[in-house]
């Protein structure tokens, strides 16, 4: 068996960078995930792209457009039925994003397109179009560049907004800002491991990176090298086992968070049952 | 602008929240720099709103609040409004340390980017020397205790330099040597010129250390110095059936007690009125013109 023969096909060299690039923001994304609460939002918005996709195929539009305005659409409906009703907000959501993810559903089954079921619940990473390529390229670094340039903001969003308002910052665009971004990585890791998955992908690695530093700082960095790492290895690795990639990229990664949960050196297991002996 | 007195007013401001409900109508008050002062009411008593209208959190749907004669927001954009959460509004587990929160207070100073300067990183350093924070700056504002969580917050506030300092409920789970140590700081900084606003529903200790006082029940019902407006007839057109009296005539004291009565209370200071409703405080050193002028009282 040849190591690189994976570097040898450009599909599978497409498949591993586009993986790398998208798990390097989703983790980057992940630490305000974990920290703000969204993780049910990070899940439901990654169904909630679903009919936009469908539609854009339809009308021939970039699928990322159609994404991005179902996934927004989806988390206004969200605000909207939260503010009217005495609904809580974990039911809100729960009716929200299963409605749109029907409809995807129901739109995909009457109006066969390119994009079929199984790319939507399992990804499409190995066989990517190339114009697909260049919208995820173009939301990654679209995305990366907004959280290096606003991540203090962000962060002090998350931590404490009255503390944001009462300095005069933009809280509620704040807000919209982080649901814009949300959306838009949902929306490329579904190409990369399909919409059941791409929860894990905005969750594990802010999580991980949680149980081993105490600065938020680190926090994203460390979340935003694990996400590369495991989306590089991951896409690698499913061809030597001839696995599906999503599957593989997030088991690796379910697979490293369990390392971290024993091991970490101040949060781990160990660490605290020796701490409290 | 920056050293010219501080004045904060609030007129008829009325609040409405989008379920029709009116939390607080036609409340005014003027407040100015170098006072400590209780915002009091109960629980509902739109306290909170009026706080919130303060910071600029809502919107009056009537009246307006205003800062030496501009917006709220004005004053906001100057990083003049400082404010310290309860701590149960806090997420302890969050991943920043001590000198991060400190940092936070600095961001209406910095550039887009919020890249600390040298000058942000001064007055980090100055406010948690003052709040005996330095040495600990390094932790993670979980690991701290009671006092020194709040202290971290009260940090933040001086180090983002702001003139209107509010807290909400700062005494609330922390001991008294902590509320010693908080209410001297809080003096600090009212002989420094800023406009201390706290929240509070410890009636015990408003006499204590704030000169002023915002009684609050869906309205202002009285606003100025302390004496003035802790009258038994407003603290109970204020706090109704809610508060709990022990009136030492009705009760079992009797001469033979003398003024020896001890008066002890689990968490909270009580509030004692002396015989014609006027206020006991704790400590008589420092109060020596009250005392004369009191036993002048008696003899007449």
């Amino acid at each position: 068996m040849n190591w690189l023969t994976p570097f040898q096909y450009d599909f599978l060299l497409t498949a591993m960078w586009t993986s790398a690039l998208i798990g390097c923001v989703c983790g980057l994304l992940s630490g305000f995930v974990t920290l703000k609460g969204w993780s049910l939002m990070g899940d439901a918005l990654s169904h909630a792209v679903v009919p936009g996709v469908t539609l854009a195929y339809l009308a021939g539009w970039p699928f990322s457009v159609g994404a991005f305005a179902s996934g927004l659409l989806a988390a206004g409906a969200m605000a909207f039925v939260k503010v009217k009703t005495p609904v809580r907000e974990d039911a809100v959501i729960g009716i929200v994003f299963t409605a749109f993810f029907a409809l995807g559903l129901l739109l995909i089954s009457i109006f066969p397109t390119r994009m079929n079921l199984k790319i939507i619940v399992f990804g499409n990473i190995l066989g990517i179009a190339v114009e697909d390529i260049l919208q995820l390229a173009i939301i990654s670094v679209v995305c990366l560049t907004v959280i290096v340039l606003k991540w203090r903001d962000l962060m002090l969003f998350c931590f404490d907004s009255n503390h944001a308002r009462a300095l005069g910052l933009p809280v509620m665009w704040l807000h919209v800002l982080l649901l814009m971004l949300l959306s838009a990585t949902a929306v490329a890791a579904l190409q990369a491991v399909g919409a059941c998955l791409v929860v894990a992908m905005l969750v594990i690695p802010g999580a991980t990176a949680y149980l081993l530093t105490d600065r938020f700082g680190w926090m994203l960095i460390i979340g935003a090298l694990f996400g590369t790492l495991t989306g590089f290895i991951g896409a690698y690795a499913s061809y030597f086992i001839d696995g599906q990639t999503g599957g593989c990229i997030v088991t690796l990664q379910a697979a490293l968070f369990v390392i971290a949960l024993v091991f970490a050196p101040k949060h781990g297991l160990i660490a605290t049952r020796r701490a409290r002996a | 602008m920056e050293n010219s007195p501080l004045v904060l007013e609030a007129r008829e401001v009325s609040v409405t929240y989008p379920n029709g409900n009116t939390a607080l109508r036609d409340a005014s008050f003027r407040l100015e720099g170098g006072t400590i002062c209780a915002l009091v009411g109960v629980n509902g008593s739109g306290k909170s709103t009026l706080f919130k209208a303060l910071m600029g959190f809502v919107k009056p749907v009537h009246g307006w609040v205003k800062v030496n004669g501009d917006s709220i927001r004005n004053a906001q954009k100057r990083s003049w409004v400082a404010y310290v959460p309860q701590a149960e509004d806090v997420d302890w587990t969050f991943p920043v340390s001590i000198h991060d929160v400190a940092m936070m207070g600095r961001y209406g100073h910095m550039g887009l980017m919020r890249i600390p300067r040298a000058a942000d990183r001064e007055a980090v350093r100055v406010a948690l020397e003052r709040v005996g924070l330095w040495e600990l700056r390094d932790r993670q504002i979980g690991e701290l205790s009671g006092g020194q969580k709040k202290r971290a917050f009260v940090a933040r506030a001086i180090a983002q330099g702001g003139r209107i300092i509010l807290l909400d409920e700062p005494f609330t789970g922390v001991d008294a040597r902590t509320e010693a140590d908080i209410i001297t700081l809080l003096q600090e900084l009212r002989s420094a010129g800023s406009l201390i606003l706290v929240s509070t529903h410890n009636l015990g200790s408003v006499p204590e250390f704030c000169d002023r006082v915002v009684l609050v029940n869906r309205t202002v019902l009285a606003c100025g110095p302390t004496e003035e407006v802790f009258t038994p007839e407003n603290l109970i057109s204020a706090f109704g059936g809610v508060l709990r009296q022990f009136r030492m005539d009705s009760s079992t004291i009797q001469d033979h007690d003398g003024q020896s009565v001890t008066v002890l209370t689990d968490d909270e200071r009580p509030l004692v009125l002396g015989k014609k409703g006027h206020i006991e405080y704790l400590d008589r050193t420092g109060r020596e013109a009250l005392i004369s002028e009191r036993e002048k009282e008696e003899q007449k």
